[in-house]
């Protein structure tokens, strides 16, 4: 069952402040409707993890750990391997998380993020089939929030997509129909990249990766995920007002110019 | 009987500040006839008492205290404001209207409505209940126009500077009138967005650095600086 | 892609499986307010562990009943991220997950002044983002430098680390092999200036005469933490303090010209 939240109460002055600055094209912090925060990508950053990636967005921090396992296919995808995606907003990273298992958002969170890399077929997932309906590699993707300062979509996709990119699974050798793992590593079998922009709606115009302010004042905020081949393969509207059909199409060519940059900050 | 830290040092908690009959200032405790340092914080003594000035702490409210809070929650006796400190403050509908109270008639969201800010003072307050606000006085009530930030409250002392030196600095050179909370919520009210982008600065710079000395001078040249590189116009140039 | 008993933990030379004499802890690396939104905040890279520590509060607590008339609560969360060890571990909490918590809890709540502010609850989240031994010690470290600079009032800060035995020989500082391997692992955490003990655990085997040993060689250990751990509140002020001073003695010189 989904439950409107208590939200925190946001001073009207800074509402106002904030509506006005953007009515004359402005953001509270200096920045134009269509810049990023600076982003910074670090891999590599837990090696007990098969792949891990921290990425800041301004001041939003995320940690995101990939482990490869070997465990048993989905029973209508015999000959696939298994992506899992999953998001934690702990408690250390913002005054408004509480403690207990994945909530709505957390759990929304990792299904974006998911769907974008899933839709757009980032990984292979034949190519992480060992014994068809027997055994797979099974990749987890875990996303941990370390520090809320607005826009988890983008950073948590960002740092997913890193993480994966950065990752090493054991090459192995069918040996009497066991698995005989090999000291060499390689990367996961990538064919495609998804990026993710998210732009929240104040008043009517859009703006792209919104700050924590601008969350709390946003009418509605809306992510379109975007492929190496530059097709949508997902989208997603959040928040309780609505998107004019104009609004969607400016996000969609506006999500689309966006992620030539993600692309050169992720150097691919 | 000695005092073993020197004045401005730089302590942190579990030092050893003095030894012997002296008296407890701020952040520190007594333990036999030793004094040590709660927190991290400056030395200060008058000779007579110990004390640390904190660089880091929240906002404890102190009767007395002028506050910037923000209406949180109307209930039917009054209003609940956010003021930065460990405790949410209550303020009372009696105190808010002149005449006695009529739930029937009055209507509070009408006076303070959820997400206004207010400029009050710390009326009562005791460990055993939320602190009590008043907006009795001149300049107190609703906040219309200006801008409000954040800094750690423990800096406000450095704000304001020995006998106000630091504040009246900042109101001359950057020609918009501040008003302090102390529990570290600051209204600049300016004659233009970029004067008060200057008092902004300012403040964050003397937060950032109020453990050091020469700061007054320092975050004068500063604001001279940068009104030039701005193109801003300034009162005192 | 589980982990296999080394031959020996202790080699020839008397030198453990990465390098250190016994009495060696491992390269440790702190770090204090790198979170914009936790009141107060503290990172530790002790050996291969790495844990951020989060403070919140003094803040009211909800629900209200959880309230203490006359101090605040201390609630503590000690968490593993789970891609913080070599199998995947479950994000959900382990039964180990929670003892830990209450241990570092009562590890750290005797130096708080917790009187100075009833009904509230001062929060302390701990997440492993990667293991190798002794978390709850290194957590206890960066948790007491995340409540100084979240400015929470303490009578000292408390600082951990724990001895052990591996292949008969009392050590300092086990890493994740030598916990599993060795044969006894003492975690100690105490106030520095007083010599309390705040948290002592032990499982394994012991004479009594190595148990004597490995705990003051756990002192030793937690004496040697403590100066890194004031080292590193220092460092965050005096830099600022130096860059701050010579802009004025640049300034002065300007002036004279």
């Amino acid at each position: 069952m989904s439950v409107t939240r208590e939200t925190e109460v946001i001073a009207k002055m800074k509402q106002k402040q904030i509506a006005d600055l953007i009515s004359r094209g402005r953001r509270l912090d200096g920045r134009s409707f269509i810049d990023y925060r600076e982003i910074k990508i670090e891999t590599g950053v837990i090696e007990k993890a098969e792949g891990s990636a921290s990425v800041s967005l301004g001041n939003t921090k995320i940690l995101a750990g990939v482990k490869i396992e070997i465990g048993e296919p989905f029973p209508d995808t015999p000959d696939e391997g298994v992506l899992t995606v999953n998001a934690e907003l702990v408690p250390l990273a913002s005054a408004t998380f509480e403690l207990g298992p994945p909530d709505e958002n957390a759990i929304e969170l990792a299904r974006v993020v998911d769907r974008g890399l899933r839709e757009s077929k980032a990984i292979d997932l034949k190519k992480l089939c060992i014994n068809p309906g027997k055994k797979v590699f099974v990749t987890f993707v875990d996303i941990y929030v370390l520090d809320h300062d607005g826009n988890l979509v983008d950073a948590s996709a960002i740092a997913a997509l890193a993480s994966l990119i950065n990752a090493k699974m054991p090459s192995y050798e069918i040996k009497a129909g066991e698995i005989e793992l090999k000291p060499e590593y390689t990367q996961l079998p990538l064919q495609n990249y998804s990026f993710t922009v998210t732009m929240a709606k104040i008043g009517d115009k859009l703006v792209v990766d919104p700050s924590i302010e601008e969350e709390q004042v946003m009418d509605a905020q809306i992510t379109v995920t975007t492929d190496q081949n530059g097709n949508i393969c997902a989208m997603q509207k959040s928040g309780l007002e609505v998107f004019s059909i104009g609004n969607v199409l400016d996000a969609v060519e506006m999500a689309l110019e966006k992620a030539k940059q993600i692309r050169t900050i992720l150097g691919v | 009987m000695t005092i073993i830290a020197e004045k401005r040092q730089l302590v942190t908690p579990g030092d050893l500040l003095a030894e012997g009959n002296y008296l407890t200032g701020e952040s520190t405790f007594k333990e036999g006839d030793k004094i040590y340092a709660t927190r991290i914080g400056l030395v200060d003594t008058d000779g007579r008492s110990v004390s640390v000035v904190a660089l880091k702490g929240g906002y404890i409210p102190s009767v007395g205290d002028l506050v910037i809070g923000k209406v949180i929650d109307v209930s039917l006796s009054g209003w609940v404001v956010d003021i930065n400190a460990p405790y949410a403050a209550i303020l009372h509908a009696s105190d808010a209207i002149e005449r006695p109270f009529n739930p029937q008639r009055d209507v509070l969201t009408s006076i303070y409505d959820i997400g206004d800010m207010i400029l009050a003072k710390v009326a009562a307050y005791d460990r055993t209940r939320n602190p009590v606000l008043t907006t009795h006085g001149p300049g107190l009530g609703k906040i219309t126009r200006g801008r409000i930030m954040e800094i750690v409250a423990a800096k406000i002392p450095r704000l304001i500077g020995k006998r106000g030196s630091m504040i009246n600095m900042l109101k001359r050179e950057t020609g918009c009138h501040l008003t302090i909370g102390q529990n570290g919520l600051i209204l600049i009210s300016g004659r233009s967005p970029e004067d008060e982008d200057l008092a902004v600065l300012a403040i964050r710079k003397i937060e950032e650095e109020a453990h050091t000395s020469g700061l007054t001078d320092r975050i004068c040249s500063m604001i001279r600086e940068e009104s030039q590189k701005r193109g801003v116009s300034n009162v005192s140039s | 892609m589980s982990q296999v008993k080394p031959e020996r933990l202790i080699n020839e030379q008397g030198l453990r499986i990465d390098g250190r004499r016994p009495d060696q802890i491992r390269p440790t690396k702190l770090e204090v307010g790198l979170l914009k939104n936790a009141t107060g905040s503290a990172y530790i890279e002790q050996g291969k562990n790495r844990i951020l520590v989060a403070v919140y509060g003094p803040r009211e607590i909800h629900p209200r009943h959880l309230a203490l008339p006359d101090r605040a609560t201390i609630r503590c969360r000690y968490h593993m991220a789970p891609f913080s060890t070599e199998v995947r571990k479950s994000p959900a909490p382990t039964r180990r997950e929670l003892e830990l918590s209450k241990v570092i809890r009562e590890s750290l709540e005797p130096v708080v002044f917790t009187e100075y502010y009833p009904r509230t609850t001062i929060d302390v989240f701990i997440e492993v983002l990667q293991s190798d031994g002794g978390t709850r010690c290194a957590g206890i470290t960066a948790a007491s430098l995340a409540l100084a600079d979240a400015g929470i009032p303490m009578r000292d800060l408390v600082v951990a680390c724990a001895s052990g035995k591996v292949d008969g020989q009392i050590v300092l500082d086990l890493c994740d092999l030598e916990d599993k391997f060795g044969e006894a692992d003492l975690p100690v955490a105490m106030i520095p200036r007083s010599e309390e003990i705040t948290l002592i655990q032990m499982d394994g085997s012991f004479t009594p005469e190595e148990f004597k040993q490995a705990f003051k060689l756990a002192i030793d250990g937690c004496k040697q933490i403590y100066v890194m751990q004031k080292e590193v509140l220092r460092k965050k002020y005096i830099a600022v303090k130096e860059v701050a001073e010579e802009e004025t003695v640049e300034a002065g010189e300007k002036e004279g010209q």
